[in-house]
């Protein structure tokens, strides 16, 4: 057995409450790694056409990778997949903390969560056995009083996900937590969990995990650790995480202002890393090994009342601050800390609320529609409409199926400004004259994420207007970053700190045994990219350039204000980059992997179900 | 060197715990770290770390004199000699004394190797004495 994994694939059946372990196949190792890898591959064999996402038939899907746990910095990471509730096509997302290694210390290299309990439970493993707890009495008590809940009843060396009231009741856009401000944040994978009637999971892990060298392991882990530590990027990032990066985005004018009708607000220096130090931050809270660590945990403070909560960090100060109108940052803080508890993924959250007080300030919904006044900058207005949300009351129970579902709801050209790519809601970067950061949204294969392609920096160096090179640098971005994805391991140290990325080359053999070059671990990384497009032609009616598009306000309006404002590219132009986009890919006009592009990459066996 | 903690520096990476067993028994398994990282979440928000300060508890209640100190100051187990009676596990005043499976009746505990503070990111684990350089 090649060593670096927990060795296992466990799959839990929830109805009939039954638990089964398989050897991992050796072939997906060396083809997809593990983690992001893992997850795309089983996702295709296991969640077929025509499941409903909400239905028993879809499946929760957890996987560590080989660098999970291991002594190199920021090896936390666990990646989750489900078919997507909010965009009905391919779903993933992923969070630190510490669930991960406790994961493949149980053994387990992929986890499957599949049927549909009768009644709530907490899903209980220890070392690969499972045991079932009735978890009824607190189905929707809040994230926060789960996980302490379950601590003192299992004991402190448990790691635990919990899911919280929104995923209960069926927002599309709900998280799992873990480690008290951890998230699993987009696409929903928290309402899946909850529809299988799983409030949370606990695991202990006590086995060794094999590794091919471990003097060279470690030698290779004290090397980086060391190295991380010495980086310049280290020293600008540690003592703030990443909203070092908000006087740069507002200076440049792509950070989501009101509802993403700007990129700049008034008072951004409120809301940066040096305010939110004094202001919010009482300790770090790393992930597993990490030397940086970007988490930051405090109290957040409305009107006096106090939040202790992780963060935030810079996409829930983009989505709960400047879009909403809010630039103090003690009150996005405990915005934050409101959407952790409920378990709503704070980015979805902030861009529909920050829809709905675009809808009320302009007239289209009412104070009696929405059950308050909605404007921008009220954070006591946007703290009770995310319980609305999170409970399903009123409007909130609208705004709680996505913004695409909203807008359609309202109609009344509300559409124009509902700001989603594929019906996930747009993170934190205002992207409309910054074309490669627009085309990562818009090809990102779970919707509008920015975690695939961080490209904004690129467009700011390389010059805003200019599209050449922008399709190439974003295929790059979307082979690099999901990388570590499928190893199992943070980017910070990367994108932070700035470490050489190739430089992780160096742990796969020590590990491992596996020998690869960074070309090669980039072709892993690109045939996933091209077998999740293909997992959302399979699940999407009528999937291809369509589900590309940008939301209108990016095509039709330029920017208020800042350095681009009114500036926009037409559609004309965003079919350009798109063009450019598939032709690099080797993809069809409408954005279709072609079947000599399957067969290169080794997925022939998906070429049959390109899109009809 | 003297191992010694500013808890309040801890960020709970557990960066110590993953280089201690790996170090002492090539493992990756955090469960055979000769310390403890421990969170306190959601109030009061903090962290603590359980470490051996070498107080020689152990060798003082071992009832085979398993339990030597060697010239660095650490107290060290020979494994032929423990019967595995874990009363220096109960005794420990730290709580710092482990088993496991895989090690038998031998319980786990500090070797003074220096791994941890070399490696402690934050600075909540130092060497008292000086001689390893904190990080930060």
């Amino acid at each position: 057995m090649i060593p670096g994994y927990g060795g296992n694939i466990l799959r839990i059946d929830l109805t009939g409450k039954k638990a089964s372990a398989s050897p991992v196949p050796e072939q997906w190792k060396r083809e997809y790694l593990g983690g992001r890898g893992f997850i795309a591959r089983a996702f295709w064999d296991e969640i077929k056409p025509g499941t409903d996402p909400l239905g028993p038939e879809n499946k929760v899907l957890m996987a560590p990778g080989p660098y999970t746990g291991q002594f190199l910095s920021s090896s936390g990471k666990l990646h989750m997949g489900a078919l997507s509730p909010a965009t009905g096509g391919y779903g993933d997302s992923n969070m630190g903390g510490h669930f991960s290694l406790e994961l493949k210390q149980a053994g387990i290299d992929l986890l499957i969560l599949e049927g549909a309990a009768e009644t709530p439970v907490t899903v209980v493993i220890e070392d690969g056995k499972v045991t079932y707890r009735d978890a009824s009495a607190y189905w929707n008590e809040t994230t926060f009083e789960t996980e302490t809940r379950l601590k003192q009843e299992l004991g402190e060396a448990w790691q635990i996900m919990v899911i919280g009231p929104a995923a209960a009741n069926g927002v599309v856009f709900a998280c799992i937590q873990h480690d008290f401000g951890r998230q699993a944040g987009r696409t929903g994978v928290g309402t899946v969990m909850a529809s299988k009637k799983v409030k949370a999971v606990a695991v202990k892990g006590t086995k060794d995990v094999k590794l091919h060298d471990a003097r060279r392991t470690l030698a290779a882990g004290e090397k980086m650790m060391d190295q991380v530590m010495k980086q310049p990027g280290f020293t600008a990032w540690q003592p703030y995480g990443t909203p070092e990066v908000v006087p740069w985005a507002s200076s440049q004018g792509v950070m989501p202002t009101r509802n993403f009708q700007t990129g700049v607000i008034e008072g951004f220096q409120n809301l940066d890393g040096p305010t939110m130090k004094a202001k919010v931050t009482e300790i770090d809270k790393g992930c597993t090994s990490c030397a940086i660590p970007c988490g930051k945990w405090g109290k957040g403070v409305l009107n006096g009342k106090e939040k202790p909560q992780e963060g935030p960090e810079y996409e829930s100060i983009a989505l709960l601050g400047s879009n909403l109108g809010i630039t103090d940052i003690q009150a996005v803080a405990y915005l934050n800390g409101v959407c952790d508890e409920l378990g709503l993924d704070s980015i979805s959250a902030g861009n529909v609320v920050a829809w709905s007080m675009e809808c009320y300030e302009k007239g289209f919904l009412s104070e009696e529609e929405l059950g308050r006044p909605m404007r921008f900058g009220d954070a006591e207005a946007a703290v009770a409409m995310f319980h609305d949300i999170a409970y399903g009351r009123g409007f909130g129970r609208i705004l709680g199926q996505g913004v695409r579902a909203a807008a359609t709801h309202v109609g009344l050209g509300t559409e124009r400004f509902a700001m989603h790519v594929k019906g996930l809601e747009i993170s934190g970067y205002e992207a409309r004259y910054a074309p490669a950061m627009m085309l990562s949204y818009l090809t990102c294969d779970i919707g509008g994420n920015h975690s695939r392609s961080w490209a904004v920096t690129f467009d700011v160096a390389t010059g805003r207007e200019n599209f050449d090179g922008k399709a190439e640098r974003v295929i790059w971005l979307q082979h690099v970053r999901p990388l570590f994805d499928a190893l199992g391991c943070c980017r910070f140290p990367w994108v932070e700190a700035g470490l050489d990325p190739e430089s992780y080359v160096g742990f796969i053999e020590p590990i491992t045994g596996m020998s690869f070059t960074w070309d090669e671990l980039l072709k892993v990384s690109e045939r996933v990219w091209n077998l999740t497009r293909m997992i959302s032609c399979r699940h999407i009616p009528g999937f291809g350039r369509a589900f590309d598009n940008p939301p209108p306000r990016w095509v039709e309006e330029g920017q208020e204000t800042g350095p681009t404002a009114g500036k926009h590219f037409t559609r004309e132009q965003v079919d350009d980059l798109l063009n450019r986009y598939y032709k690099l890919r080797g993809w069809t006009e409408d954005g279709i992997p072609t079947p000599g592009k399957l067969e290169e990459l080794g997925l022939g066996f998906c070429a049959e179900a390109a899109c009809k | 060197m003297k191992l010694a903690l500013a808890p309040d520096r801890c960020s709970g990476c557990r960066a110590c715990e993953l280089v201690c067993a790996l170090d002492n028994w090539s493992a990756l398994n955090p469960k055979k770290a000769a310390l403890r990282v421990h969170g306190h979440f959601p109030t009061p928000g903090r962290y603590t770390v359980s470490i051996c300060d070498q107080c020689g508890t152990c060798a003082e209640v071992c009832p085979t004199n398993a339990i030597q100190q060697n010239e660095h100051g650490a107290w060290l187990i020979n494994g032929e000699d423990c019967i595995g009676c874990n009363i220096c596990v109960q005794e420990c005043p730290q709580g710092v004394m482990y088993l496991h499976d895989d090690n038998g009746m031998v319980p786990i505990k500090c070797t003074l190797c220096g791994k941890c503070m070399e490696f402690c990111p934050t600075g909540a684990l130092y060497d008292a004495d000086g001689t390893i350089p904190t990080r930060r």
